[in-house]
């Protein structure tokens, strides 16, 4: 460290014919501080160790070719800057994790501007702190589940910004595991193998603006408090296991501003508390939300609810959730007193639903006469769904949301 | 020539014509007579190929009717029951009629005339009144020239005039060499009228011949007579 | 049998009750549109009332016409027409003039509303071709009712006997032996099921449209194949055809062996 403020910081090249050829060597040589600047070339390196403070920079997106031989950039110290490479091959284990980049117990660090393919894992935190992942374009190859790893990995790390990436066909687009206060803005995932964004014993983040579309199960977010998800998009995930979100055992968040269209689920959620959802749009999904049980004081408000099949299904007789002021497409009640809320109270839960829980292949009857006339008599006196189940003050105009 | 072989109809379990044998001639008026339920109508139809025979043939100019269509060219019929679909006018009808039958010679415009149904041409079927409508029916049967003419109650609802222009229509048909089957009630009609006679009495030919031979074979003075002695026999 | 067609055609056009149905899905359709002021709500409107109106309207209709115009088929039958085209002309002429009421009513207001400028338009599309499909199916299955049963009170309570069974009680019956039988594999039996009534044919052709996020929800394999791809879509009409044309062949051998 003395060393490194003694001398004033330089730039070392990298190219066929520089001094150095070879960017782990040129990253060995360099003292704290100096950048290593990769001219454009394909450079066949595996393993480059990323020991001290450092900016590696590569220019007009040199390539660095791993060859499938194992991890490409490891880092391990603070301060460490990485921008501007195009790595492909990395190399594919059983048991080994490798990834494109790895920061490993380090603060202060920005990955950006990366292009990644052919790869195994992307961009992998473990036990780092204060970094910035932004701009990285991670583009896949995966079709199994088991042989394939995740975009960006986050893993015991806290106050990350994830911003601005471009993930697809990999495993888990993002995949938090013991992340805390991170931000994850304006980031698109999509077309993954199984989860957009994954969240798992993670407290107090915020993810926002994001896009997740057409990954294999959507988005899960499980075991975790606190978190704000706002203005996220949800789209085309289909399948039988699929969710725009799926909500396990998350407690005191807000889901704000959100659109869920065209999924299979919208939002699916088991043992989810003190949950505030507010101005989502919820447009043509299979289930707008499916709630599986022990829920809980969760509030709903002020979402448009637009031509799903379903918009609510329940599994249980009890309620304890609240439906409010919200627009509901299927709501056929009147407004006499023209105050803009229905006058008769809206049963978001059909009889049909529960019938398609128990049977499954009863949904090929969805919108028949005969469903339509059972879905009548239960609302006209509720045997079988909850009674205190509805929207006492539905809108009946579309709610226009201010979002930022 | 008309030749009718051994015909049977029936209708579930009510036999309706049980045997009838029968050839009938070219460039004759033919009638066809009998009681209710006799099997007049059903005999017509079988003709037209309306009813098809439970047994038996009909040989119209040496060919079998059996599913054939064709023949019916030759033929002009007068159904008993006048109802044409209600929103055309009757223009509209003559029109599609003689479309329908392909011929470009008919002779609507002197039957217009003659049943002064010139008023009628752009109103619409529906609003006619029944006789009306039984001239519009005699106007569509008689504007062919085919070389058979079936009527089936061809008087029904008729004014005086138009029955003496039928029988004059009828007339002249038979001057130009038409074989003509009708069935009717009205005995002065048929009377007037036919050649020969021939009387269908539960499902079978009772009586085939001319009307002075049907009087001197009841020992009657006059032909109604005659057909209530055959009906009071029968019926004893 | 053009000629036939044709002039059932004009004359059903001009009758009474083709204003009707056709008055009354430009109104439907208006008021779904202008009071609404919104594509999709009334699309999935119109679905309900396509699949259980259109049935209902073309079996009645059906029967109606034959009957009244049974008179007038006589004077036909002895025409040099050949028979069962009288009757397939007939047919025609009805169901036709019942699509094209139900095309042009519904076509004007989505039209002046601006379909070509939405995304609905396929699904609008499909509705109209289902509802066109309908209409040819249950006006061949009332013609059959009708030539097969000369009492026309009786022919009258079989359509609409029809009708309900096809359109509630059929999926009354399906529901209930889903939900009896739910221990077993049943995607085969339900879309077997769903082939054999028109109106369920239909409306799954639809579903594929509305609702295909739900459908891909169920694991079945051959749910997957069918809802998934667009094998579905291809069989539905498939069998939308056979179950036009095989009702069709059966008015024409009726025809062929009936007694006038």
């Amino acid at each position: 460290m003395l060393a490194g403020k003694s001398v004033p910081a330089k730039t070392i090249e990298v190219c066929k014919k520089c001094t150095y050829s070879e960017i782990g060597k040129a990253v060995e040589a360099a003292n704290d501080y100096d950048t290593v600047l990769v001219r454009k070339g394909t450079y066949k390196e595996v393993n480059i160790l990323i020991d001290k403070p450092l900016v590696l920079k590569g220019e007009n997106y040199p390539v660095i070719d791993g060859e499938l031989k194992g991890e490409i950039i490891t880092i391990t110290s603070d301060d460490v800057t990485v921008d501007g490479l195009f790595i492909i091959n990395v190399g594919t284990s059983y048991t080994v994790d490798y990834a494109a980049v790895r920061v490993i117990k380090s603060k202060n660090f920005l990955i950006q501007n990366l292009v990644l393919e052919k790869l195994f894992f992307g961009i992998y935190l473990e036990k780092s702190e204060n970094g910035r992942v932004y701009h990285n374009n991670i583009i896949g190859d995966a079709e199994e589940e088991y042989n394939s790893g995740n975009g960006i990995q986050l893993w015991y790390s806290k106050n990350i910004e994830i911003e601005q990436n471009i993930i697809s066909h990999v495993r888990d687009g993002i995949y938090l595991e013991f992340a805390d206060d991170c931000i994850i803005k304006n980031n698109i995932s999509s077309n993954n193998v199984r989860y957009g964004l994954h969240f798992m014993f993670s407290n107090n983040d915020i993810y926002s603006n994001n896009t997740f579309e057409n990954n294999g199960a959507g988005v899960a977010v499980m075991f975790s408090k606190e978190i704000k998800m706002y203005n996220n998009v949800f789209r085309d995930n289909w399948g039988s296991a699929a969710y725009g979100m799926l909500l396990k055992e998350i407690n005191d968040s807000e889901i704000m501003g959100n659109t869920f269209q065209e999924n299979t689920v919208g939002i699916n959620i088991e043992g989810s508390n003190r949950i505030t959802y507010s101005n989502n749009d919820f447009i043509r999904n299979g289930w707008a939300i499916k709630s599986r049980g022990a829920c809980y004081a969760n509030l709903f408000t002020e979402n448009n609810f637009l031509y799903n099949s379903f918009d609510l299904s329940y599994n249980s007789k009890l309620n304890d959730n609240k439906f409010e002021k919200n627009y509901w497409s299927n709501y056929a009640g009147y407004d006499l007193d023209k105050d803009g809320i229905g006058d008769v109270p809206y049963r978001p839960v059909k009889l049909f639903s529960y019938v398609v829980n128990r049977t499954p292949e009863a949904i090929i009857l969805l919108r028949s006469l005969f469903t339509d006339i059972i879905d009548f008599s239960e609302k006209v006196s509720p045997v079988f769904t909850p009674d205190n189940l509805l929207d006492i003050q539905p809108k009946m105009k579309q709610i226009v949301h201010d979002r930022n | 020539m008309i030749e009718i072989r051994g015909l049977y109809k029936k209708y579930g379990k009510n036999e309706v014509l049980k045997g009838v044998d029968l050839a009938i001639e070219e460039k004759k008026i033919v009638a066809v007579l009998g009681p209710n339920g006799s099997g007049k109508t059903t005999f017509i139809k079988s003709i037209l190929g309306m009813v098809l025979p439970s047994k038996g043939d009909i040989i119209m100019e040496g060919k079998s009717i059996k599913k054939e269509w064709k023949y019916r060219n030759n033929i002009d019929y007068l159904p008993q029951i006048a109802n044409f679909p209600n929103n055309l006018t009757v223009k509209e009808l003559i029109n599609m009629i003689k479309d329908l039958r392909q011929k470009k010679s008919a002779d609507d415009g002197a039957l217009v005339e003659l049943f002064k149904l010139e008023p009628f041409l752009n109103k619409k079927l529906g609003n006619l009144s029944g006789g009306t409508k039984q001239k519009v029916n005699i106007l569509l049967t008689f504007m062919f020239d085919s070389p058979i003419i079936i009527l089936d109650e061809p008087t029904s609802g008729l004014d005086p005039i138009s029955l003496i222009r039928l029988k004059e229509l009828i007339d002249t048909e038979k001057k130009k060499g038409k074989t003509i089957i009708i069935t009717s009630h009205i005995m002065n009609f048929v009377e007037e009228v036919a050649d020969e006679i021939v009387f269908l009495l539960e499902g079978k030919i009772y009586f085939k011949g001319s009307i002075s031979e049907l009087k001197e074979k009841t020992n009657q003075p006059d032909f109604e007579h005659a057909i209530a002695s055959i009906l009071t026999q029968s019926y004893a | 049998m053009l000629k036939i067609l044709k002039y059932s055609f004009y004359d059903l056009m001009r009758s009474r009750w083709s204003y009707v149905y056709f008055v009354f899905y430009l109104v439907l359709g208006f008021v779904l549109l202008f009071l609404n002021n919104n594509v999709s709500k009334a699309v999935i409107t119109l679905m309900n009332v396509i699949i259980i109106l259109v049935p209902l309207i073309g079996t009645i209709f059906g029967v109606m016409y034959y009957y009244n115009s049974k008179e007038f088929t006589g004077l036909l039958l002895a025409q040099p027409i050949k028979r069962s085209l009288i009757f397939l002309g007939q047919y025609l002429g009805v169901a036709l003039s019942l699509s094209m009421s139900l095309i042009i009513g519904l076509g004007i207001p989505f039209i002046l509303y601006g379909i070509f400028r939405s995304d609905a338009i396929w699904d609008f599309s499909l509705l109209l071709i289902t509802g066109t499909f309908l209409t040819l199916i249950f006006t061949a299955l009332s013609f059959n009712i009708a030539l097969s049963n000369e009492n026309r009170i009786k022919g009258f309570g079989y359509a609409i006997l029809l009708w309900l069974f096809m359109a509630v009680i059929y999926d009354g019956i399906f529901l209930m032996s889903l939900m009896i039988f739910e221990d077993y594999p049943l995607d085969t039996f339900s879309l077997t099921a769903t082939m054999f009534n028109p109106i369920d044919l239909s409306r799954v052709l639809i579903l594929l449209k509305l609702d295909i996020s739900a459908l891909m929800g169920y694991t079945g394999a051959l749910f997957q194949k069918f809802f998934g791809t667009n094998f579905g879509m291809f069989l539905s009409i498939g069998i939308l055809i056979l179950w036009v044309v095989i009702p069709a062949w059966f008015i024409e051998r009726k025809a062929n062996r009936k007694d006038f």
